[in-house]
């Protein structure tokens, strides 16, 4: 331990706070996934693929994550415009709109479920209209598509929030004195500048729906091939002590979540280079 | 044991000494611990413990049945037990047992959930044939609940297959009482001359909401208002009339039923001490005795013994003609059969 490193750090205690991030970062993430794929590698890839190739489990896994995908699509557009709003506008009860984007965060998912069919139900304070329009909204996709915005709302706001607080306004005023129409500045000026938190926003709350299983399994229908989700199909083989089941569907989730966390970061490094760092 | 650490206290007495003489602070602190100790170990020789693993019908039942239990345990002598309840899924609160849960006792919805306990070494393969009446001190039914009026005229099963009728029950992949709802069908079906598979098929493509569970199949049903018939446990159709009016549904018993049997076991391998044996058994046989009997029934089980029982509870049980889950070859056979993966349940789904 003589002699000292040539680049220290200028802040002290790096090799402790390392070792506790890396500890902590084992204990919590690492190490139950790698149980998972432990697990999945002793049941074997053919096994895994016969698990995963059956009409159902396709269904199941089709629907969870096109559903996401929509719920987050949705969160993307409708969160911006939300964050938008409570950064650059004074209006009486923002403060208490802003602590409200939070309780997706802090309510039970189970409670949220409840809430949900108990409001959209045919005999629900939204559902009672709706039915008798001859629209059904609990017990379908459309439930199940409710049930993941609402879980993945305040990913988007929260992300994007401080970005635009840090927008200076002399930027828009500039884009505006040189000639540019509102739409061309929201185009080129705002969107480029949100772009990068917006998809992080956008990949949290993807994630955050793909995994979602508390507040979905009240307002689906859970009948399969039609409104099982795959996290459902999870717990079903749990429950026949099928463990090597579960696993295998448990990573073709883990698998495709990666692709598309993947695909979602190779976009954000493709559009900040084409659109040079902000 | 006491003569290993008599042994490990000789090998080395110097720096033990050496270190309480210098620190008389620690030495305090030390004694304070044993004190400590000490007396957490008495208390905890005096009461015995005693965790129930049950399933989720059970909440209301168990918690009378554990007062006075409790109650009569004290009169006899011994000191009050701590006695717990922990209730969930039948299925999931197996894991949790073979998951090192420590539940001394298991009461729960079907014998296949406690054989794979046995099968994780927790108790041994024949549990079942240690108590009276396969170990099943009370047994229950499938009835229907049908919202007042019965306006779809449902008598039978016969009658879940017509067009339009809505069916509600939970998914017998996760929940124990949705297996007897199958089952029950199954062997309706049987008896009256038609295909069983065609049968249960076509009474499953009436249900629009497959809950996890037979209590949110009620919700589904009581709260939310979807569907014009509840396939429940007897004893939860009868609670639900109970909490949620009997001005609003009916009951309706079919013509043949299956006799539901949630069995009870002792979890050998969670048995700490003579002390806790006796206690367990004890408790298991209360549930046996007169007045958990009396107990079984006011809860709107079908028990064996009704010597202390309130005539009123026995006499609100119609007679039907119960099939058994021996007529379908035992839970060894039926279960991997019908609701194993790819089996006729899955089948109903995606057909093969």
């Amino acid at each position: 331990m003589g002699r000292p490193l040539i680049h220290r750090s200028p802040m002290p205690g790096l090799g402790l706070s390392m070792g506790i991030t890396l500890t902590m970062l084992s204990l919590v993430v690492l190490l139950p996934i790698g149980a998972l794929l432990w697990r999945g590698a002793s049941f074997g890839p053919g096994n895994i693929w016969e698990v995963v190739n059956r009409p159902r489990v396709w269904a199941a896994l089709f629907l969870s994550f096109r559903l996401s995908l929509l719920a987050a699509l949705f969160n993307l557009v409708f969160g911006v415009l939300l964050a938008w709003v409570l950064v650059r506008y004074r209006f009486p009860g923002r403060r208490l709109l802003d602590a409200a984007v939070d309780l997706p965060f802090a309510l039970p998912t189970a409670v949220a479920g409840i809430a949900l069919t108990a409001l959209y139900a045919p005999n629900g304070f939204f559902g009672a209209p709706l039915a008798a329009l001859g629209i059904k909204i609990a017990y379908t996709q459309w439930g199940i598509l409710i049930a993941l915005i609402f879980v993945g709302l305040p990913f988007v706001t929260r992300t994007v929030q401080p970005v635009i607080g840090e927008i200076d306004r002399e930027v828009e005023e500039a884009s505006a004195t040189l000639g540019a129409r509102r739409l061309y500045t929201l185009r080129r000026v705002i969107a480029p500048m949100l772009a990068p938190a917006a998809l992080t926003g956008f990949a949290l709350a993807l994630a955050r729906a793909v995994g979602e299983y508390g507040s979905v399994i009240f307002i689906a229908g859970n009948i399969p091939l039609v409104t099982e989700i795959a996290p459902l199909l999870i717990v079903i083989q749990l429950e026949e002590f099928n463990y090597d089941a579960a696993t295998a569907i448990g990573i073709a989730m883990l698998l495709i979540s990666f692709a598309m966390l993947m695909a979602i970061n190779l976009i954000q490094v493709w559009s900040r280079r084409r659109i040079g760092h902000v | 044991m006491s003569s290993l650490r008599g042994n490990a206290a000789s090998v080395r007495p110097e720096p033990k000494v050496t270190i309480m003489s210098t620190l008389p602070t620690i030495r305090r602190l030390l004694a304070g611990a044993a004190a400590a100790a000490l007396a957490l170990g008495v208390a905890a020789a005096q009461a015995e413990t005693l965790l129930n693993v049950s399933y989720d019908p059970t909440r209301e039942l168990y918690r009378e049945v554990n007062e006075a239990f409790a109650a009569r345990w004290t009169a006899e002598g011994h000191e009050a037990p701590q006695i717990e309840a922990s209730h969930g899924g039948s299925g999931s609160q197996a894991r949790a047992v073979i998951d090192g849960l420590n539940a001394q006792v298991v009461t729960l919805a079907l014998a296949s959930d406690i054989d794979k306990i046995a099968e994780a070494g927790k108790l041994p393969a024949d549990w079942q044939s240690k108590l009276p009446h396969n170990s099943s001190p009370y047994t229950s039914t499938i009835v229907f609940l049908v919202r007042e009026g019965n306006a779809e005229g449902i008598r039978d099963w016969g009658d879940l297959v017509k067009d339009g009728v809505e069916v509600i029950t939970p998914n017998p992949k996760t929940s124990g009482g949705a297996r007897w709802n199958y089952l029950a069908a199954w062997a309706w079906a049987e008896k009256n001359g038609q295909d069983p598979q065609t049968f249960v098929g076509a009474l499953f493509r009436n249900v629009p909401v497959l809950d996890s569970g037979a209590r949110g199949s009620t919700t589904t049903f009581a709260q939310r208002g979807i569907g014009d018939v509840l396939l429940a446990w007897e004893n939860e159709a009868h609670l639900a009339l109970k909490e949620l009016g009997e001005d609003q549904f009916d009951i309706v018993v079919p013509s043949v039923s299956i006799l539901a049997e949630p069995p009870v076991a002792i979890v050998e391998a969670n048995i700490a001490s003579d002390a806790q044996r006796e206690l367990a058994n004890a408790y298991l046989d209360f549930l046996y005795a007169p007045e958990g009997q009396a107990l079984a029934y006011k809860h709107f089980y079908r028990a064996w013994d009704a010597s202390a029982a309130n005539p009123e509870d026995v006499a609100r049980f119609p007679k039907l003609e119960l099939v058994t889950i021996e007529d379908f070859g035992g839970w060894s056979k039926a279960q991997p059969e019908h609701f194993g993966d790819g089996g006729i349940f899955d089948q109903i789904y995606v057909p093969r």
